[in-house]
């Protein structure tokens, strides 16, 4: 390794984690397809449950295959370890589980994937945990935001459709100063493009399901803790995390902040989490996701170069009114991506057509590359309309307060031809005028 | 649990357990910019097991209040004064790197206070580099960075402190980062590696020790390459000689190969 660092990004994209294996010598990662771990002794299970030990007793907890995924992202991210959960959703369910109970509050961005969106508005809700939704770039209503009761600061790298960059450090700043930790979902960045811990977050997840996998074959998720929250100083100055920071009875009396100083949020995540809410990651899939990310570094790199040759040329177009993304000064975060994401802010964005609903749909169906479908972060290129799709029951005045017009468009590029993929849209663009017509 | 040492409040993990007078007692001592934690996968195994633990944060760092001691010497004073606290007479004192240097200066200057003695990757002299003295000070998280790469020796570790899933790389950074902004007063990184630097009664403190003598050394150390702590073992007049496969955190990069050196020859 070079230096006083760790390993450079690639090199840990394929072996942070993963020795070959010493019973077979497999260079690969095996797949573990075992519920469970035999024991060596009574005295040894004993000792595996009281945490005495670290290994691994029974899949829903931890897996091997599971695990090495579980380092490999850490290492990617700069986190000190991270927990494989069943879905992206699953990943933010079990952080905002283990943090809180009834009673608690969180400060979250507007600009939220859809069912992130939904499990705080409305289902966390009914289990007494309250959100309050701020736009990402209104750092005072952040500020302004925070009860005593507040638990947590969420937003997400870039949101989704409309690509506002949080501004992770001020945001983070603002949460340190209220005592909460700040979680980001960095699902459309990827550390490749991202790795908000440096930026001041203090955990991160991910729906694996996109890029991380890559492929458009599974669905994973991973939350990755930083090690930089103190949870037992903000414990002593306001009480807010006696789950960590005061003995659990739920767990051998256990206070998680004396038995890891960095690690409490992931020791407890995974002794309760998983043990009692159990929205565990198959170890299929978590070499599914391995599979994906040991050509991560290549595959975003050729996103990004995709990307913007497609953002140029639709912002020339003359039927494309509006091209939400931050290559371009004209998108509120133009600025601030430079500054913060280098190189680029994702290959998930939308665009507007100067046209109708029907030609919307024109556009998409005329398209034969692009896949219609509802998911990002394929290696294929993909589109949907959000108007007559995911949003179609709302009316014009919701859809603009969404950022969503009737001619809305989302795209996530893919890593086919670049020509290929220009000239795709050139005949969608077509069909779409003509639609009008 | 929290013990007056010296007159500062004083943060003793004990996994939990109340300390009881007819166990024998294991007082395990971390090394520089490090605390409490990184003996978990030791110290909670112990405790369950026969022994009273007295895992301290070293006076000035994280949970413990205090000046940092200033040298080899001085800690040795705060752990012979945290066993009068703890109205401990006699214990196994198990320590690493800089915490080795403080258990061997311990149980030389009070042989019959020591019932064995561990020490788990070190070596003597345990000269600092120039470089990393410097750094240290002035440029703490350029030092980190180069402590961190010398201190692991895979990228694939077992099951570790947090579990499977662990990545020790980021979790030494992450204690390090903490335990140095433990100390707004203080420089703890820099007044650590000064008193390692500075020690210069190894050998002959070995000479002095009575109690039986574990060395835990590291296949891959690089910060204490198990040929340095030879001189050491030729001093020891009962020496047994435990090599596992991990860096210079091997309590965390070979826990269990740790923790049976630990337990076989702690046995009554």
């Amino acid at each position: 390794m070079p230096g006083y660092s760790d390993p450079g990004f690639d090199t840990l994209a394929l072996h942070a984690g993963a020795a070959p294996d010493p019973a077979t010598g497999a260079r690969a990662v095996p797949i573990h397809l075992s519920t469970s771990f035999v024991f060596e002794s009574s005295e040894h299970a004993a000792a595996l449950f009281n945490l005495e030990r670290a290994g691994h007793v029974y899949s829903r907890i931890s897996n091997p295959t599971n695990a090495v995924l579980e380092q490999r992202v850490s290492a990617l991210e700069g986190g000190i370890g991270a927990i494989s959960t069943a879905s992206g959703q699953a990943a933010l369910h079990l952080t905002i589980a283990t943090l809180m109970g009834a009673g608690s509050h969180i400060v979250a961005s507007t600009a939220l994937y859809g069912g992130s969106q939904n499990l705080l508005h409305y289902t966390m809700r009914r289990f007494g945990i309250e959100t309050s939704f701020v736009k990402p770039g209104d750092i005072d209503g952040w500020r302004a935001a925070v009860r005593p009761e507040t638990k947590l600061f969420f937003g997400e790298t870039v949101g989704n459709p409309g690509l506002v960059v949080l501004d992770i450090g001020s945001v983070s700043n603002i949460a340190h100063d209220a005592g909460v930790p700040l979680l980001v979902d960095s699902t459309l960045t990827t550390p490749w493009l991202l790795k908000p811990l440096e930026h001041g977050a203090d955990l991160v997840y991910h729906s694996a399901t996109k890029f991380l996998s890559g492929h458009g074959t599974v669905i994973a998720g991973i939350v990755i803790d930083g090690g930089s929250f103190d949870w037992a100083a903000s414990h002593a100055a306001n009480g807010k995390f006696g789950e960590l920071a005061e003995p659990y009875d739920g767990f051998h009396n256990m206070v998680f902040t004396d038995e890891s100083t960095v690690g409490a949020f992931l020791l407890r995540a995974r002794r309760e989490g998983l043990r009692d809410f159990g929205a565990c990651l198959s170890p299929h899939s978590a070499w599914l996701v391995l599979q994906g990310i040991e050509t991560l570094g290549l595959r975003m790199a050729r996103h990004m170069d995709n990307t913007a040759k497609v953002v140029e040329f639709l912002a020339g177009h003359k039927f494309v009114s509006r091209v939400g993304h931050p290559l371009l000064e004209s998108h509120p975060s133009h600025t601030l991506a430079r500054k913060m994401l280098p190189r680029g802010a994702g290959s998930v964005f939308s665009f507007d057509l100067k046209g109708s609903r029907e030609q919307g749909n024109a556009f998409v169906d005329a398209l034969q590359v692009f896949s219609h479908l509802a998911n990002v972060g394929d290696c294929r290129s993909l589109v949907i309309h959000p108007a007559s799709t995911t949003h179609f029951r709302m009316s014009d005045e919701a859809l603009a307060l969404g950022g969503i017009s009737q001619g809305t468009i989302r795209l996530s590029i893919g890593l086919e031809d670049p020509a290929d993929l220009l000239e795709d849209l050139k005949r969608a663009l077509r069909a779409a005028e003509k639609a009008g017509a | 649990m929290e013990l007056i040492v010296n007159g500062r409040k004083t943060f003793c993990y004990t996994a939990g357990k109340p300390f009881d007078a007819a166990k024998p007692t294991a007082i395990f001592i971390h090394g520089v910019l490090n605390d409490h934690s990184v003996w978990i996968l030791q110290t909670r195994s112990l405790a369950h097991h026969g022994w009273n633990v007295l895992a301290p944060d070293l006076p000035g760092h994280a949970k413990s209040a205090g000046d940092p001691p200033a040298s080899t010497e001085a800690a040795c004073d705060f752990v012979l004064a945290l066993m009068d606290a703890a109205g401990v007479d006699k214990a196994a004192l198990i320590g690493h790197s800089f915490g080795a240097l403080i258990a061997l200066e311990a149980a030389a200057r009070a042989p019959q206070r020591a019932s064995h003695l561990v020490l788990v990757g070190v070596a003597f002299p345990m000269k600092v580099s120039p470089l990393l003295l410097e750094a240290s000070q002035n440029d703490p998280e350029k030092a980190i960075a180069m402590v961190n790469t010398f201190s692991h020796s895979t990228l694939a570790p077992p099951p570790s402190s947090l579990g499977p899933g662990t990545w020790l790389y980021g979790g030494s950074r992450a204690l390090m980062r903490r335990v140095l902004a433990s100390n707004p007063r203080v420089n703890v990184f820099h007044a650590g590696f000064k008193a390692c630097h500075a020690y210069a009664g190894g050998d002959a403190a070995m000479l002095k020790v009575t109690a039986p003598t574990l060395f835990v050394l590291g296949q891959h150390d690089q910060m204490t390459p198990p040929k340095a702590a030879q001189s050491l073992v030729r001093a020891a007049q009962h020496p047994t000689v435990v090599t596992v496969p991990g860096g210079h955190q091997m309590m965390l990069e070979a826990p269990e190969a740790v923790l049976a050196a630990l337990r076989e020859f702690l046995q009554p």
